[in-house]
Parts: structure tokens; C-alpha cells; sequence
């Protein structure tokens, strides 16, 4: 037993938070908001070349090998940028999905996304919304039992403006065929299973850097800022308000972590991990939102201040890979009816 | 990354799982804030002492059994997966012993360590004061240098386990000129010393929990000080690292509740609402996410890390969610919450009144959750005094 990442996932770490402290800057985040596609291939094409884009790729389609263990890290530090790219879609569910799907497929299309070349977006029955779909060369669709592979000129693509102008989502409509079609019944079924397991780590892995930058911008903002003839951070009532949510976060950031390595092992208890994984973080993320806005006053209630690129993203990931009602549908079935073991000493148990 | 116990972590449940199911006490004790509870305590140690189980991180020449915190946190959970009683002298084996293991001479570790861990020697705290509560610093009892004494003089107040204990731990102003953090040390004080009188005081559930503890020129060996002379704030600081931080509240105790909760659910199921019973599945999580929290704690120290203001953290997490589940335990009893044990009408109410009246201490005690709160903010956020 030993809860700690890693060297090498710490240092890759350290790298991608390097690299988008410069590369994804708020004003570079804003400058992608206001394009026509809401992204930028060219940061794209950087991703991939330190590696984000085919992180869980195999090495011989041109990724990097490393499992969801080492994923949720680098997702926190594009949640910490507000990074508007497709990492989660593409890199944390279609990659491994087109891993399992195999055959062609997978050695068409991994390649291309560990080169930063092709976004591929995936369509899953919890959401009516498929994200990227406008920029993406391929959709991976559930359709009833099936699981459907379609190229973007052969589906109606109809974009939905969303809260979050990073998150770019579209209602997506085929004709499927048994030329499209790559999995059915059981074998789709659990294909949709893992990837929605997926995505939902992904988005909880992403809340929990929402979530710190969110504290770290209104501890800055409440330093500087004086009313009273003190900044306002020295106030209690400012104090703990930023204390709970540190609080929050804390407890989330573990059960992420936990999560990820379920999904990694392929746990018994994977399912049941990822959506306690993706309340606890989602609820610090939506509450580090509600009380750094509190802390800026009207400032941050603008447009012009930065601090709403991470509120809307806490907000986005919230709706993404399931909300919180469904995923707390997940646990209290487990618990209340599946007979899931609790109790001390429980924890660990079917972990691998 | 390795989420999974080696053989030697299984093997070291399986003996404890053993020994527990074979020793401990199948019907609960009275509790141990009343005269007959805390003698059936002090016997219960003494048997769990015996058996090598009294504090298992310990080295063995201190009355432990040698083993890492990682298996501690499995001793816990083995612990209350056996509703094993309630540990009389968690004063003195989490919050003093560890500190002992830090401050402690040679000598002082060999007096005091093995009469902790059999709790033949049970200890009070004495950090409160009339005047110095949530502002600890404000401390004005003073333990004056004498030849070889100290000479203590003043008050102490809401001594836990002071009704029943026989020493006490606690920090005093032995330079009288000092102020606030300065000029304070860390004292061990045997309570049947003359010049010093305890009065218990009755606490909101009716037991005597805790008390005041007078001093009127009390002598106390200045060999029974821990650490150096007017260092008694960073001694007092680890102490109060593992109360908040690590030991006093091992995730164990919280995933039994949050247990216990989800069955006086399933026997209430046809009462409870739907927000109820999602009440209750999200302080299972929260126990959880405790659980996890403190493996990932307990892997950072075993790498040399060390316990900081985080621990504050956890605190403030544990004492809430405590109090949430016996405000929901509460609520599935419904009419009958309010009944005492021995009301006639009262099967199946439980302990949870009186646990929910201890909960509510929880953010009180081990420094306010409002302290707490300013040091997660000040400390670890780094925002302005």
C-alpha cells in the first residue's frame, strides 16, 4: 500500500504545468474563446508533442503508455489553465475506447491524435450533447446497444452555444449502418460502460485544478484588495470562506486519485469510485466558484476579470459525463442495493 | 502507486482480526467518564496491553509492537470493526505518546511510554485556562523554577479525562516576565501532588468528561518538563499536529458510524425520504474520502514526511461530519430521539443521543473549528492577518 504518485508522473507533471503556465495564459485562453472553432490547432499540435494528446496510447501508436494514474494529474493542470481543448474527450475517453475497439481503427487513428493531427470526439447515451463535435474528423456514437464510428461529413452537426466558451458541444445525428457500426450488445455495452467511467474521471481530475486555481485567484485578489484600511483577506468572514473550499478540495483530491487507479486496474468497484470521484470534486469546484466569486465582490462578477475562465469551467464540468444527481444515483444504488462492503476497513477492497 | 496491502499488511489484520475477536468485550462498557467505566477501562487496557496491542506503532521496549502507522490504521479499523471499547487513555497514547517520541530524553521516554500504553497511568490535558481558550497564547499559570522544582500556581479548566486521571500534560508560563507564545513550557504533572485540586465538572450529556484543576504552589520535578524551557509552544504544536492531524480520530471510527448509520436506515427505510437516504449514502462517501485522505497521509509521513497545518484540515472535516450523521441518525429515530436508554419506549434508539450530544464538542475541543479556520487560511492559503 502506498497513496503517492510516482516520479515520473509528478515530473511529467511538472512539465505540462510549465507549459501551459506559458502557453495557456488567460489571455491565450480568451483569444481561443473568441475563434470560430473555440480551438487552437496549433496548441493542440504543442500538446501532443510533450506528450497530453496519446498519454494513454500505446507506445506503438505513438503514445506514451501511462495509465490513469498519471492522466489525472496532467488533467488537474488543464483544469488549473482552464485549458479549452479537447483532452478529455479525445485523450482521456476516445483514446483508450479506440484501444479497445482495435483492428484498423485504432492504428488509424492513434497515431494521428499522439501527433496532435486528429480530435476525435465520443457520444455517450448520458449526455444529448456531443463536445467537439464540429472540429472532430471522427465521432465514436452510441446508438441504442451500438457503438458507431462516423466521420464528421456523415453526420448533422448542430452546435449549441454553451455557459463556457471552452466547452463547445453540438447535437450530432447519423444514419447508422453496419459499415459504421464497430461494437454491439454486450461488447458495446461495455464499451459505453468504461468510457463513461472515463469521462468522468477525467472531468473530476479537471475540477480539482478549477478548484485551486479558483482559491488561489481570490486568495491574490483579497491580499491586494483594502477596504476598511486592510486588505480584505484579513478578514475572518473572507477567511472562511476560502477555507471551506480548500476544505472540500482536500477530501476530493483523494478520491480522485483512487478513482483513477480503479479505472486503471479495472476494479470491481470502478464505476462506484469514478462517480464518487466526480461529486466530490465537481462540489469543491462549483463551490470554489460560488465563494471566489463572493470574495471579489463586484469586480468579479465582469467580464473583464479572469476569474468567470475557471467559474464556467467548474460550471462546465459539472454538466459533463453525467451530473451530480446521476452520479449520486450510481453510489446509492451500490451501497443501498448492490450490497457494496462498508464499513472500517472496507476501502480498499476489490482494488485490483 | 500501489493501492492494494502487501502479505505482510494482510497477515498483520489477520492476527488482529484474531486476537480482538477472541478478547474483546462482546457487551459494551459503562462509560469511562463514571467511576465504574473508567475501572472496566483501565482493565480492558491492561488486558490489550498484555496482548501487545496497546499501541502497535510503538517500539516494543515502550510497549508496542513495532509496527508502521500504515498497520496502526489497520489495527484501527480491525479495532472498531470489533466494537472494541473506547480508549481511556487516548490523551496519553495519541496526543502525549508521540510527542514523547519527539521531545522526550532517553529517561523520560523509558518512565512514561510503557505505563502509557498499559494505561496504568492515565492522562488529563491542561491547556485551557479561564482566560486563555481559543487564544491558547493568553496563558498566565505559572510554574516558577525553585532548586530543582517547579513551583506551579493557578488554573487550568476543561481538563479532558481530569475526573479520572492521574496525570496531566500542559503548558505553563515558567518565565513569568514572558508574553503571548514566548516564555511557556511543556510540563508533566502527577495530579496527586499536593497544592493541586480537581474538580470535576459535569459536562452537557451529564458525565464528568472534564475539570478544572486548581494549583496553589503544586511541586512538580523540573525533570518531568518536555523539551527545552520556554519551547513549550512548538512541543504543544506537535501535540496538537497528531490530535487534529493523524490519531485521535482514525478514519476507523468515522466509517463505523457512517456503518451503523446506513443500517438504522435500512431498519427505518420506510420513513426515511429520498433527501434522507441520499444524506446518508453522501456521509458514507465523506467517511471515505476520510479514509483516503489518511492513507495518503499516513504514505507521505512513512516517506519522511511530516504533519503541518494541514492538519487543521482534517479537523474541521472529521467534526462535521461527525455532527451530520447524528443529525441524520436523529432523524430516522424520529419521535423516539429524544428518549433517554431507559425509557421504556426507547428499543432500538441506540447510543446515538448521547454520541450525538459528543459530536457536537467535536468542533469545539482540539481548538475551536473557527481557529482551524483561520490557520487553513492564513497558513496554507497564505491570506493576511
Amino acid at each position: 500500500m502506498d497513496f503517492r504518485h510516482d516520479e515520473d508522473p509528478l515530473l511529467f507533471q511538472e512539465t505540462v504545468r510549465d507549459f501551459l503556465t506559458k502557453e495557456c495564459t488567460p489571455e491565450a485562453v480568451r483569444a481561443i474563446w473568441e475563434s470560430k472553432t473555440g480551438r487552437s490547432p496549433a496548441l493542440w499540435k504543442k500538446l501532443a508533442e510533450i506528450g497530453v494528446t496519446g498519454l494513454l496510447a500505446p507506445e506503438e501508436h505513438g503514445g506514451m503508455g501511462f495509465d490513469e494514474t498519471t492522466l489525472v494529474l496532467l488533467l488537474e493542470e488543464a483544469g488549473r489553465a482552464a485549458l479549452p481543448e479537447p483532452v478529455i474527450g479525445t485523450s482521456a475517453v476516445a483514446v483508450p475506447l479506440l484501444g479497445e475497439v482495435g483492428g484498423a481503427l485504432a492504428s488509424e487513428w492513434l497515431p494521428r491524435i499522439a501527433a496532435g493531427d486528429a480530435i476525435v470526439a465520443v457520444g455517450h447515451p448520458v449526455s444529448p450533447f456531443v463536445e467537439d463535435a464540429h472540429v472532430a474528423e471522427l465521432l465514436l456514437l452510441a446508438q441504442g446497444e451500438e457503438l458507431h464510428a462516423v466521420k464528421r461529413g456523415d453526420a448533422r452537426i448542430t452546435e449549441q452555444p454553451a455557459n463556457d466558451p471552452g466547452r463547445r458541444i453540438a447535437s450530432v445525428a447519423f444514419t447508422p449502418s453496419a459499415a459504421t457500426r464497430v461494437a454491439e450488445g454486450e461488447r458495446a455495452r461495455a464499451l459505453l460502460a468504461v468510457a463513461l467511467d472515463r469521462g468522468a474521471l477525467a472531468c473530476a481530475a479537471e475540477a480539482l485544478g478549477v478548484c485551486d486555481r479558483l482559491i488561489t485567484q481570490a486568495v491574490s485578489y483579497t491580499a491586494q484588495r483594502k477596504q476598511f484600511g486592510k486588505p480584505v483577506g484579513s478578514f475572518q468572514a473572507v477567511k472562511h470562506l476560502l477555507a471551506n473550499v480548500k476544505v472540500k478540495l482536500e477530501y476530493a483530491r483523494p478520491v480522485v486519485w483512487r478513482a483513477a487507479w480503479s479505472v486503471a486496474q479495472g476494479s470491481a468497484h470502478r464505476a462506484t469510485h469514478v462517480s464518487m470521484a466526480k461529486l466530490a470534486a465537481c462540489e469543491a469546484a462549483t463551490l470554489g466558484a460560488k465563494s471566489a466569486l463572493q470574495a471579489h465582490g463586484a469586480i468579479g462578477y465582469t467580464w473583464e476579470q479572469d476569474l468567470h475562465l475557471w467559474m464556467r469551467r467548474a460550471w462546465s464540468l459539472e454538466q459533463s459525463w453525467g451530473r451530480g444527481s446521476f452520479h449520486l444515483g450510481r453510489v446509492r444504488r451500490a451501497v443501498l442495493e448492490d450490497g457494496l462492503p462498508i464499513g472500517p476497513g472496507t476501502t480498499f477492497l476489490g482494488g485490483a | 502507486m500501489d493501492l492494494t496491502y502487501s502479505e505482510r499488511e494482510n497477515a498483520f489484520r489477520a492476527e488482529a482480526r484474531a486476537w480482538l475477536e477472541a478478547n474483546a468485550p462482546t457487551v459494551p462498557l459503562p462509560s469511562f467518564d463514571t467511576a465504574a467505566g473508567a475501572r472496566a477501562h483501565r482493565e480492558w487496557e491492561k488486558r490489550l496491553d498484555a496482548g501487545g496491542w496497546a499501541m502497535v506503532p510503538w517500539p516494543t521496549e515502550y510497549g508496542g509492537r513495532g509496527a508502521n502507522l500504515l498497520e496502526w490504521l489497520v489495527f484501527e479499523e480491525e479495532y472498531y470493526r470489533a466494537h472494541a471499547p473506547k480508549r481511556i487513555n487516548q490523551n496519553g497514547i495519541f496526543l502525549l505518546g508521540p510527542t514523547l517520541m519527539e521531545y522526550g530524553t532517553p529517561a523520560q521516554k523509558a518512565r512514561f511510554l510503557p505505563k502509557i500504553a498499559s494505561s496504568e497511568e492515565v492522562w488529563a490535558q491542561g491547556w485551557s485556562e479561564p482566560n486563555a481558550g481559543s487564544d491558547m497564547a493568553a496563558i498566565t499559570t505559572t510554574a516558577l523554577r525553585d532548586g530543582d522544582h517547579y513551583v506551579i500556581r493557578g488554573q487550568k479548566t476543561w481538563a479532558s479525562r481530569g475526573a479520572f486521571a492521574d496525570w496531566l500534560f500542559g503548558m505553563f508560563r515558567t518565565d513569568p516576565a514572558s508574553e503571548r507564545h514566548h516564555g511557556l513550557s511543556f510540563v508533566l504533572v502527577p495530579l496527586d501532588t499536593p497544592g493541586i485540586t480537581v474538580r470535576p465538572i459535569a459536562q452537557l450529556d451529564g458525565e464528568t468528561g472534564f475539570a478544572e484543576v486548581f494549583f496553589d504552589g503544586a511541586r512538580v520535578p523540573v525533570e518531568h518538563r518536555l523539551g527545552a524551557e520556554g519551547e513549550g509552544w512548538s512541543v504543544a504544536m506537535s501535540t496538537a499536529g497528531f490530535e487534529r492531524g493523524l490519531m485521535l480520530r482514525s478514519p476507523a471510527r468515522f466509517q463505523d458510524t457512517a456503518a451503523r448509520l446506513m443500517a438504522l436506515l435500512r431498519e427505518n427505510d420506510a420513513s426515511a425520504s429520498e433527501t434522507l437516504r441520499d444524506d446518508v449514502v453522501r456521509c458514507w462517501m465523506g467517511a471515505e474520502a476520510y479514509a483516503l485522505e489518511t492513507y495518503r497521509t499516513v504514505s507521505r509521513l512513512l516517506a519522511g514526511g511530516k504533519i503541518g497545518a494541514e492538519a487543521s484540515l482534517n479537523k474541521i472535516f472529521w467534526s462535521e461530519l461527525d455532527i451530520r450523521m447524528h443529525e441524520l441518525a436523529l432523524q430516522l429515530l424520529g419521535d423516539r430521539a429524544e428518549l433517554l436508554r431507559e425509557a421504556p419506549a426507547a428499543e432500538g434508539v441506540g447510543t446515538w443521543l448521547d454520541s450525538y450530544l459528543f459530536a457536537l464538542s467535536g468542533p469545539i475541543y482540539a481548538g475551536t473549528n473557527e481557529i482551524q479556520r483561520n490557520i487553513v487560511a492564513e497558513r496554507i492559503l497564505g491570506m493576511p492577518r
